[in-house]
Formats: C-alpha cells, sequence, structure tokens
C-alpha cells in the first residue's frame, strides 16, 4: 500500500528532558539516558528487554510489576527509574539457574499447577522471593500465605493451587 | 510409555517459560522504531461532536500523525455485526472512530500515534473536542420505557432486539399448576478484567506487502479474514498471531475493537510498526462488559413440587452496541430451564441499549445469568411448598434414562436444538449432601450463633452448553530429524493449558512423551482453519479433531514401520518414541520411521542416509513416493460436533454472616462437577477453582458502578474490586465422569463451568443464613453488606 509512496519523515525522538540513570540490575551495573518520566517498569521492559516483568495495571494494585529494589519487592510501575538511580533490582528473569533450572518457587509453582496464563506469575513469584529472602520465620498457615499473596491479584487460579505451591516452594527451599 | 496420558496429573509444558520470565505477551515482542497509539475518548455518555481540534496535537514533538474520522479512509465504517440473527431489528455496531455522535463514555474520538506512549498521550489531551451533551438514561428498567432518551435514533424503547422461544404448550402447564410462584432477579454489569489488558501490534513489510498483527485475541483466524477483507488485502498476506495471552475471559473473542484495525492500518500507512498497549482504564471503559440482566420468573408446579412449565420474561443490557449479537442473551434463555424437567417453556428476552460500554460475551455467557434466576426460583418453590432445597431438585432432575433429553422449540447459541445428553444429576446432589455434613448443619447454625454469627448452607445446580461447533481442525507431523511431534489447530490459549492437553491426546496414540509433542496454536502461518477459543470449546472441539488426526499418523506409523522391519502391521507397537516388534528388543525411532517415508536426495544423518535414493530400503518399483501417497508421517483431520454437550455440576457453601459488620464469610466451598472424561485433572481443577474466583467476585464484590451521567465510578482495581488470596476460601472439588456421547473423547468443556452457580449458591447461603433474623430474599448480586445492611434494617434486626 506504501509502496512507490516517498517514506514520510516520522518523529523519531520526543523532547522530554533527559537524564543518565545508573543500576544494577540482576547483578550487571547498566547506565543509560532515558527521559526523566521514564517508570522503572519500562526501563526494564524496553530499554533493557527484560519483559518478563509485566505491567497489568500500572496503578499498584495488580502486583504484575513486582520486582526488588534493593532487596525489597516493590511495584517497577509506580517507581520512577530515576528514583532506581543507584539501587540494585532483581527481576524475575535473575531467578533460574544459568541452564534454566528452575528456583524452588518456580518449580513449585509448576509442580502445584499455580499459574495459567503466566501474566501475574512473575510478579506474584518475586513478592514471595523477597518474603523468602527476609530472615523472619515464615507463617505458612492458610492465612498466612494469603496474607503474603495479598498485594498480588490472579484472575485465572483462584489462588488455591498458588497457596499449594507457596507450602511446597517452603519445604524446596528449606523454609517449612 | 505404556502409561495411558489421557487423564494423568501431566505438568504443563508451557509453564517453565512463563516461569522464568521468557513468556512473550503482545508488548514484549521487540519491534525496533515502532511507534505507539493514544486515543481520545469521549468523556460524555451520549454526545454530538460540534468540532474537533487536532492542530497542537499534530504541532507536538514526538507526534507522528493524529487520526479523526476524516483521514482514516475506508476505514470510517459501522464494524461488522459478527453474529446476524433476525431478532436484532436495528442492530448498531460501532466505528473506529466516532462520526458525528459518541455513545458512551470511552468511545474513541481520535488515535494519536508517536515516539512512545508517554508523548501519545500528552499530545492526546492537546486535541480540543467540542461536545454538545444529551440527555442518557442510565437504569435498565428506565431505559426500555416509553419517553426514555434514545442512544439510537431508530431503536424505538431502546430496543436492540425481542426474541421469544417456546418449548410444549406452557400456557397449559400454568393453567394445570397447583403453585405458582415468581421472582425478579437482577445480576449487575461486571467485566471480565484479565491480568493482561488487550494489546496489539502491527509491522507492515514493505517488500512483501504482507501484514503482520500481533494480537492478544482468542480468534486469530477470524480476526485475519475481518482484517483482509476491510483492508482489502488478500488472506493469506495477512498473519495473524496470538503470542502469550495474559487471560481472555470472553473479553478477546469480542474483535474489532478500534484499535484492532487503526494500528494495522496506522502500521501500514506509515512504514513502521505501531502497537497500542491497553491501560487499565481503557480496559475498563473501552473495550467490553456483560452480566446485568433483570429476570421476572414464573414456575407453574403442582404441590409435590413437580414443576409443569416456566415463564421467564427478562431484559438483557447490551450497551451502547451489540456488535457480538443476541449470543449472551441466547444463552441465558436456552439455559434458563437448568437440570430440570421442565417440559413447558416461555421464555422472552428484550435486549436494550444502554448508553455504556458494549456488552460481549465474559466467561459464562448467560449461564450464570440463568442459572441465578432458576436456581433461586427452584429454592422459593421449595420454601413454599415447605420441601426441602435438596429434594425439590431430586424432584424434577432430569433422570439418568431420560437422554438425550431435548427441548423442542429452544435453538442454543450455536443455532441446533438444545438436547442435554448426558448426566447423572441425582448423584452429584447425593454426593453435595455428604460432602457439606447436612445431617449436623443444625448443631454448628447453633454453635455460630453463640458468637453472634448466622450460619447458612447454600446451594446450586447449573448445566452448561460446551463444545459448540462449527468445527475446528487438528494437523500432527512427526519430525524426520528429532522424531519430536508437531500439532496445530486453530486456537489460541490464553492459560487453559492447551498445549499439554492436546500433547497427551496425540502422546497415547504415538507412544512419545508428552514433553514432545509440541502443539503450535494461534498464528495463522503455522495453521488457519478453524474459528476461535471460546464456549468452552477447545478440548471438545479441537481435541477430538487432534485424536483423530493422531489416529490417522498412528496408523501411518504402523505401516511404515511394518514395512521397515518386514514384519505385519498388527505386529508393531508404539512407544517409548520408537515403533516396537511386539514381543521383541527390535525396534526404529519415530525419526527413522518418518525420515524413511519421506524419500530423500541428501543424507543428513544416519536415518536420513537410509532413505536416500541409493540406499538398500529405498529400492523401489516405481517411484520413489507411489501415486497417491504423500510424504512423512503427517495428517490433517477435522471434527465438527452434532450440537453442544451439556456438562454440569452442583456447588454448595456454609457461609458465615456477620449482622453486626454486614460481611459475609466462606466456611467452605465444595464443588462437585461432571466435564465428561477429564483430560488432565489438574488442568480441570485449575479452570474450575478460577472460575470459582470469579463467580464469588461477581458474587460479593464486583459491579461496575456507572454514575446517572454514565460515567464508570469505578474504572480502576482500587474501586472494583477483584478479589485477591484474601477473600477467596480453600475450595473442595470433587468430580464426576460420564463419557459424552457425542464425540470420540467422550469429554465436555469445563472452561466456563466454576463461575456459572456461585452466585445463586452465596445468595442461597446468605438467605438461609439470615432467615432467623427475618433478613427476606436475596435475589439480587453482587450481594453487598449494604443489601445485607438494608435487608436486616428492613426486618428491624
Amino acid at each position: 500500500m506504501t509502496r512507490g509512496n516517498l517514506q514520510r519523515r516520522l518523529a523519531q525522538t520526543s523532547d522530554d528532558p533527559t537524564l543518565e540513570v545508573s543500576l544494577t540490575v540482576n547483578g550487571e551495573r547498566v547506565e543509560r539516558v532515558v527521559s526523566v518520566r521514564m517508570l522503572l517498569s519500562d526501563f526494564l521492559r524496553h530499554e533493557l528487554r527484560l519483559t518478563g516483568t509485566h505491567v497489568g495495571c500500572e496503578h499498584g494494585i495488580c502486583g504484575c510489576c513486582t520486582v526488588l529494589i534493593d532487596g525489597k519487592s516493590g511495584r517497577s510501575c509506580l517507581t520512577l527509574v530515576a528514583q532506581a538511580q543507584g539501587a540494585e533490582v532483581t527481576t524475575i528473569e535473575a531467578l533460574a539457574a544459568e541452564d534454566g533450572r528452575l528456583h524452588a518457587i518456580q518449580q513449585a509453582f509448576k509442580e502445584c499447577h499455580a499459574l495459567q496464563c503466566g501474566f501475574c506469575t512473575p510478579g506474584m513469584i518475586m513478592n514471595i522471593f523477597g518474603r523468602f529472602n527476609e530472615p523472619q520465620a515464615l507463617d505458612l498457615t492458610d492465612d498466612g500465605i494469603r496474607t503474603m499473596l495479598s498485594g498480588n491479584l490472579c484472575r485465572c487460579t483462584g489462588y488455591v493451587n498458588i497457596i499449594a505451591a507457596v507450602r511446597r516452594a517452603a519445604q524446596l527451599a528449606g523454609r517449612a | 510409555m505404556s502409561t495411558r496420558q489421557f487423564g494423568a496429573r501431566v505438568e504443563r509444558n508451557i509453564d517453565p517459560k512463563l516461569l522464568r520470565g521468557e513468556g512473550a505477551f503482545v508488548d514484549d515482542i521487540p519491534l525496533p522504531q515502532a511507534l505507539h497509539a493514544a486515543f481520545v475518548r469521549s468523556p460524555f455518555a451520549r454526545a454530538r461532536i460540534r468540532s474537533i481540534n487536532t492542530a497542537a496535537a499534530e504541532r507536538h514533538p514526538g507526534v507522528a500523525v493524529v487520526y479523526t474520522c476524516e483521514n482514516i479512509g475506508d476505514l470510517d465504517l459501522d464494524m461488522p455485526l459478527l453474529i446476524p440473527h433476525p431478532s436484532m431489528k436495528h442492530p448498531h455496531t460501532q466505528r473506529p472512530l466516532a462520526r458525528g455522535d459518541v455513545y458512551y463514555v470511552g468511545q474513541c474520538v481520535a488515535m494519536v500515534v508517536a515516539v512512545d506512549r508517554y508523548v501519545a498521550e500528552d499530545a492526546a489531551a492537546l486535541i480540543e473536542v467540542d461536545y454538545d451533551p444529551l440527555d442518557v438514561e442510565m437504569d435498565l428498567e428506565k431505559a426500555v420505557r416509553d419517553g426514555a432518551p434514545l442512544v439510537h435514533a431508530d431503536a424505538t424503547n431502546n430496543l436492540a432486539a425481542h426474541f421469544v422461544q417456546v418449548s410444549g404448550n406452557p400456557d397449559d402447564a400454568f393453567a394445570k399448576a397447583e403453585h405458582i410462584t415468581k421472582i425478579r432477579v437482577q445480576i449487575d454489569r461486571s467485566t471480565a478484567a484479565p491480568m493482561e489488558c488487550r494489546a496489539i501490534a502491527a509491522s507492515w513489510d514493505q517488500v512483501s506487502e504482507e501484514l503482520t498483527v500481533w494480537d492478544g485475541t482468542q480468534a486469530p483466524i477470524s480476526l485475519r479474514g475481518g482484517l483482509s477483507s476491510i483492508l482489502k488485502l488478500d488472506e493469506d498476506k495477512v498473519r495473524v498471531i496470538a503470542p502469550n495471552v495474559g487471560g481472555g475471559f470472553g473479553q478477546k473473542i469480542m474483535m474489532f475493537h478500534p484499535d484492532e484495525l487503526l494500528v494495522p492500518m496506522a502500521a501500514m500507512k506509515l512504514g513502521r510498526p505501531v502497537k497500542y498497549i491497553e491501560d487499565r482504564r481503557e480496559n475498563f471503559i473501552g473495550s467490553s462488559q456483560e452480566r446485568t440482566q433483570i429476570h421476572y420468573l414464573e414456575l407453574a408446579a403442582k404441590k409435590t413440587g413437580e414443576v409443569l412449565g416456566l415463564r421467564d420474561s427478562f431484559l438483557h443490557d447490551t450497551g451502547a452496541f451489540i456488535p457480538y449479537g443476541i449470543a449472551v442473551a441466547q444463552v441465558a434463555s436456552t439455559s434458563i430451564a437448568g437440570a430440570y424437567r421442565i417440559p413447558n417453556i416461555w421464555v422472552e428476552f428484550k435486549a436494550v441499549y444502554t448508553p455504556a460500554v458494549q456488552v460481549t460475551p465474559y466467561r459464562g455467557c448467560g449461564r450464570p445469568h440463568a442459572c441465578f434466576a432458576i436456581e433461586r426460583a427452584m429454592d422459593q418453590l421449595a420454601e413454599e411448598l415447605g420441601l426441602d432445597r435438596f429434594e425439590i431438585r431430586r424432584r424434577n432432575f432430569i433422570g439418568e434414562n431420560e437422554f438425550p433429553y431435548p427441548r423442542e422449540g429452544l435453538l442454543f447459541a450455536d443455532g441446533l436444538r438444545v438436547t442435554l445428553d448426558s448426566g447423572q444429576y441425582h448423584k452429584a446432589l447425593d454426593m453435595m449432601g455428604k460432602a457439606l455434613d447436612v445431617t449436623n448443619l443444625a448443631a454448628a447454625k447453633e454453635r455460630a450463633r453463640r458468637d453472634g454469627k448466622y450460619l447458612g448452607l447454600g446451594l446450586a445446580f447449573y448445566v452448561e452448553g460446551t463444545g459448540l461447533g462449527p468445527y475446528e481442525g487438528g494437523h500432527v507431523r512427526i519430525h524426520p530429524i528429532t522424531g519430536k511431534v508437531y500439532v496445530n489447530t486453530g486456537l489460541t490459549s490464553q492459560g487453559q493449558g492447551h498445549d499439554t492437553v492436546f500433547a497427551q491426546i496425540v502422546a497415547d496414540q504415538l507412544g512419545v512423551n508428552p514433553q514432545d509433542v509440541i502443539v503450535v496454536e494461534g498464528d495463522t502461518k503455522a495453521y488457519d482453519w478453524g474459528v476461535a477459543t471460546f464456549a468452552s470449546r477447545a478440548a471438545v472441539v479441537s481435541g477430538n479433531a487432534i485424536h483423530k488426526t493422531a489416529m490417522v499418523v498412528r496408523e501411518k506409523t504402523l505401516k511404515a514401520a511394518a514395512n521397515m522391519m518386514e514384519v505385519d502391521v498388527t505386529d508393531i507397537e508404539l512407544h517409548d518414541g520408537a515403533a516396537w516388534v511386539k514381543g521383541s528388543n527390535r525396534f526404529v525411532p519415530l525419526a527413522a520411521v518418518a525420515t524413511a517415508t519421506n524419500p530423500l536426495r541428501y543424507a543428513f544423518n544416519e536415518a536420513a542416509q537410509a532413505a536416500t535414493q541409493f540406499a538398500p530400503a529405498s529400492r523401489h518399483d516405481g517411484p520413489p513416493l507411489a501415486e497417491g501417497q504423500a510424504p512423512g508421517l503427517e495428517g490433517t483431520d477435522y471434527y465438527s460436533p452434532p450440537h453442544a454437550t451439556w456438562a454440569y455440576g452442583v456447588h454448595g457453601a456454609l457461609v458465615e454472616v456477620d449482622p453486626d459488620l454486614c460481611t459475609v464469610k466462606i466456611q467452605k466451598y465444595v464443588c462437585i462437577h461432571d466435564c465428561g472424561n477429564m483430560i488432565n485433572p489438574m488442568i480441570v481443577e485449575g479452570q474450575v477453582h478460577g472460575g470459582i474466583a470469579q463467580g464469588l467476585g461477581g458474587a460479593l464484590y464486583e459491579r461496575l458502578e456507572y454514575e446517572p451521567s454514565g460515567n464508570l465510578a469505578n474504572a480502576n482495581f482500587v474501586d472494583f474490586l477483584v478479589p485477591y488470596a484474601t477473600e477467596i476460601p480453600n475450595i473442595e472439588v470433587l468430580h464426576l465422569e460420564t463419557p459424552s456421547p457425542l464425540n470420540p473423547l467422550g469429554v465436555k468443556g469445563v472452561g466456563e463451568a466454576g463461575c456459572i452457580a456461585v452466585g445463586a449458591v452465596v445468595a442461597s447461603a446468605v438467605e438461609e443464613a439470615l432467615k432467623p433474623l427475618g433478613a427476606g430474599k436475596f435475589h439480587h448480586v453482587p450481594l453487598t453488606p449494604s443489601m445485607i445492611q438494608a435487608a436486616l434494617d428492613r426486618a428491624g434486626a
């Protein structure tokens, strides 16, 4: 349809002010010049192509975009990359071994059928991962696990199998 | 691999990728130089557009183009009416970008394409639209009355469709009735809210003149048909890919949301990839919604509780447009008699336009509505006749020996007569009685009362017409190099695990590991015969097509292997990825069999050497490929169901109501369900759990709050309450397996099952719990704390 027509001159960039950010992502130092208003989620997904971090609501309710920021789980959709200056960010891509072997939480999700469409799963797992990394004992009662998951929406599973998976993961990770 | 895979709890093939964050959803597909779209949407439910000024937006740095209805050429049209039906007198569909009028808050008026979404949204805010707002009526019952403001000038009383269906002789039944019970029930507006909003990206290849579209759709093949027709491209030049999709629940079966035409058009016009990733607010105000129906239902019964006849007249809110036809209302109207004989039925619906987001199917598609109406009516009838709720159902169930049970005069959503094919309804209900431990209920109630809480038992039976046609296909090929089995079908998955259940079906026929079966769907370049994923039909329709195909490939494999090992076909068995001579250790790997059936010129590996033209095994009298033969171990076949196959089940719950806080706590939730033979019980349970959670959302929390002006007040996850883990109880699922007599695998669908009965169960339980306080009936969901409070206030409790 456009063959034979002159290529239109289209915009290549915005005139957003930029800044240079420097942070550590999954153990690697990254430096980029980005728009001052770029969200951490967009930075991870589109600048670094770490698309395992998903964006489900952009207002901090669904938890799909959860990553670890300096070891604590946080919403990358409510964080500007500028705020992550100098931080250590960990995403779902860092969990499995180099050869693809699944992390205990991932393995437990697979065994327990704790995911269906898989869109909420990375955020769900990063939230659980953050909790597993904390030194205090895990509350593995049904209510304790429900509270642990209460920042992540899932529309497919009804959570029943996710609760089972958290318990199984604690077993596999020696946290039970 | 002699273990049967069908019926086993096989872990899913797709999981490792999704778990490692390696899934590829639409917005994850790398498209260098992609431009991003944002929309200007109407802030008014009904208005006339006086003028649109895009000048400032066009000048904004980073903007490539601004589209309104004036510069989209052939796309300035009414989008397709997907399922025409004679009951629709004034069918209206929306236009990609509004021309002249807007009909709901959220309707697309202009589209900005810019270097990124941030800039596109900035520029969208610079577009000035001058509106002349018009009067609206958002209340469904008022909208259909004389004098209500009209959504569309030609649709008198806002009537989009009016349809009556009759089975048997209802007038006669009502004349003979010893008791008539009447009920009004209401289900409010809700939405699918998949975790991934809708998303689309498109790329136009100027050299090959091919359009590639990535769309989180449930219907890539159908979408391609529409795109080629509307964009006037050859079908073969349009490739639609539904990659990983983050949930659909029906919202993504609707096609030609405006972006689905405008984004491909922009990519073609601009020569750069374009993408539109819907945000959550847009998913609320711009995609599709469902559920509002108000039923007036009457049952004509004998004193024994036997129901002779049913009359139901209901209003169905279709929103501002009716692109998917009457599907939701039609399913509701034909499911209305549930699991009961009820031989005489009169059912009427009016589909009514309201100036709100269009209504298209959402998981359940009319079934939850029908179930809520008939089940609440059965409870009421039981109460009025002094019968137990279990007993009234037993007295009316279609018996095991009465199948197939036709409902003459009722046409289902596939255009075919409703015919319930099989089931063990009595057995299911008995299982529920045991699971809920009803004999000890009185004591449990008494214990709760001592804490100031009220315990109630809720119960609802449901039926579900599943596995609708027209057809699906299957393609199976054993790969000559790896021996892996490639399977295609025309569906796409939004999390249902097709890649695993279809692999199990094929594994049984070809004696391979399910992990070695690679299912590729959702790509029109991979396979392009078929329809879509909807109506709990994947396992039934594609499953049987794939099963039939796998049997064809099995026969070819047996024959080829017998030929290679010079034994009789009946002496060959397939297991562990190879063809074996029975009772011996002689075998040929499937890869080698596949290679040998493909006469080769070039030797890539050992197996290939044996198939080259100078190899001893390749000597033929005639041509290497005999006349009428096809190379390789491959097949294609189709399955077209005679009509829907009816799954069913019963849900029960014990709930505790706190009359001070007006809260409802579910203490126990049990689901007995029957979807015929289960391919993978683990996946079936997952589907059921998820459906029940969605059902609980609809029963207790999720309601779209339209203000009288037509503004949607809770278009976000803060105020529209999708349940978290903290709201969903443990769910006990018990299986019954009555094979479907209609298809070779004996399967029925299960995708929607979970959500259907939940509203009726919860209302039934809360009603029983609060009976001692005189709280009256609960005939409206979602059942909110405010409703409980109002009921208790009315009762003076």
